[in-house]
């Protein structure tokens, strides 16, 4: 019999945060019920490459029809873990992100800032067997945003993860290493913790750059950890 | 002091954000690039049980429509399997994503109606449907549960529903009967507000 580790809620963001303006009505205000994983969050959705094509983690090409994307090529790279530190293989991973000039490709986007014919801003991708993923794209740019006069939110790709189980499942924003935005950034400090805001940072990483083509950023994500309960009794346990 | 435990730490989460379409659903941003996009059949056609339409919407502490939430639903076959502990039903999925209409927050799904699921302790569970919203000014996803109106008796002895200290918002989680098929609003915040978990 298996349990998830419970979700260290001191850790996330907390839902109600008055210098993030949407949170005030939008955070409930009556406890959560707490409720031992049943059958119905302990299972989760599967997915498989019949679901996705090999394209679909390139957003250097996954939209471009008369030549690349503008802006700075980025490898990004990385795992996805979960709290015992275990890779989780065959798992679903999907982003999305502004192009180079801080736009998105979305009828409600109005910024003034170009849309670019060559870049969509979406990928998916399943991890490997050891829970690699990878992906290429541009570094987004920083845009404005409504809450304070004026806000901008730092460069960010959204990642969307699965893992096994649905009370897993996990939705988050990576930022990039140096952004002096991140630290004024009032989504980002809705996470009361700062090494937890360091969690979401990626790292440049030369390593994995390719020369005369793009730098490279390791973004490693963690799930919830799988609990046995031992000592039990029972034939299938464990 | 004492020795480490080697635990890493879940990554926290972020809002999802106004435009989780473009990722998600991209159709609903308003492009095409994917070949096939993922979540829009819960329940094929050939998916046995009975079919049912579940129409709501969300609305935040002002009673306005939260016009850019996305829920993601997860449930059981007809006969109370879910599809990853080996459901026979090769046109049944399980799982979808549900978008409301950028104007009105209104959202429709259609599906199956699922069955009793026995859980790994052999408690049954009455009919249900697992929701999890993501939406701009939601920090953490949100998991709440759909019970079924015409499930009164399964209802009454639901383990989860008999943990709702108050009666009075266990009814939060039953959908309503309506013309061709079932409603369930979702109240973010009081007075209504519908009860949501921490599993
Ligand atoms: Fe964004």
């Amino acid at each position: 019999m298996t349990q998830l580790f419970p979700r260290d809620r001191a850790w996330h963001p907390q839902a109600l945060d008055p210098n993030y303006k949407t949170s005030v009505t939008r955070s409930p205000t009556q406890p959560l019920l707490s409720l031992e994983g049943t059958t119905s969050e302990l299972s989760g959705p599967t997915f498989g490459h019949s679901d996705i094509d090999p394209l679909d983690n390139d957003l250097l090409r996954n939209f471009a029809t008369t030549g690349d994307p503008v802006g700075e090529r980025i490898l990004l790279h990385g795992r996805v873990l979960d709290e015992n530190a275990r890779p989780v293989p065959n798992t679903l991973v999907e982003i999305w992100q502004a192009n180079a000039g801080g736009r998105y490709r979305h009828k409600k986007d109005t910024y003034l800032a170009a849309i670019d014919p060559n870049f969509g801003g979406c990928g998916r991708t399943l991890t490997d067997d050891q829970g690699y993923y990878r992906f290429r794209t541009v570094k987004p740019g920083a845009y404005p945003w409504r809450n304070w006069v004026s806000s901008w939110r730092p460069a960010h790709i959204h990642v969307s993860v699965f893992g096994t189980s649905f009370a897993q499942r996990l939705i988050t924003q990576l930022y990039f290493e140096g952004d002096p935005l991140i630290a004024k950034c009032p989504i980002i400090n809705t996470i009361p913790d700062p090494r937890a805001i360091d969690q979401l940072v990626a790292a440049l990483d030369i390593n994995a750059s390719v020369p005369f083509d793009c730098l490279a950023y390791k973004f490693d994500i963690v799930l919830r950890g799988l609990r046995s309960t031992y000592f039990e009794n029972r034939p299938e346990g464990n | 002091m004492v020795q480490k435990l080697d635990y890493l730490k879940e990554t926290p989460s972020q809002t999802a954000g106004p435009y989780v379409h473009i990722g998600l659903a991209p159709g609903d941003a308003g492009f095409d690039i994917y070949r096939h996009e993922l979540g829009r059949d819960i329940a094929g056609p050939d998916a046995s049980g009975t079919k049912i339409t579940v129409r709501g919407v969300v609305r935040d502490g002002t009673g306005a429509p939260v016009k850019d939430v996305l829920i993601e639903t997860w449930q059981a076959d007809a006969n109370g399997v879910y599809p990853s502990q080996g459901s026979v039903d090769p046109s049944f999925r399980g799982w979808g994503r549900v978008i409301p209409d950028f104007d009105t927050g209104e959202w429709a799904f259609d599906t199956i109606k699922p069955g009793a699921v026995t859980d790994q302790t052999g408690t049954v569970m009455a009919p249900h449907i697992n929701l999890w919203l993501v939406a701009r000014g939601i920090n953490l996803g949100l998991n709440t549960r759909l019970y079924f109106p015409d499930e009164m008796a399964a209802n009454a002895s639901d383990p989860v529903l008999n943990l709702i200290e108050q009666p009075v918002r266990r009814q939060t989680l039953i959908a309503e009967q309506v013309e061709g098929g079932y409603r369930f609003d979702i109240q973010l915040q009081c007075p209504s507000e519908t009860v949501f978990f921490d599993v």
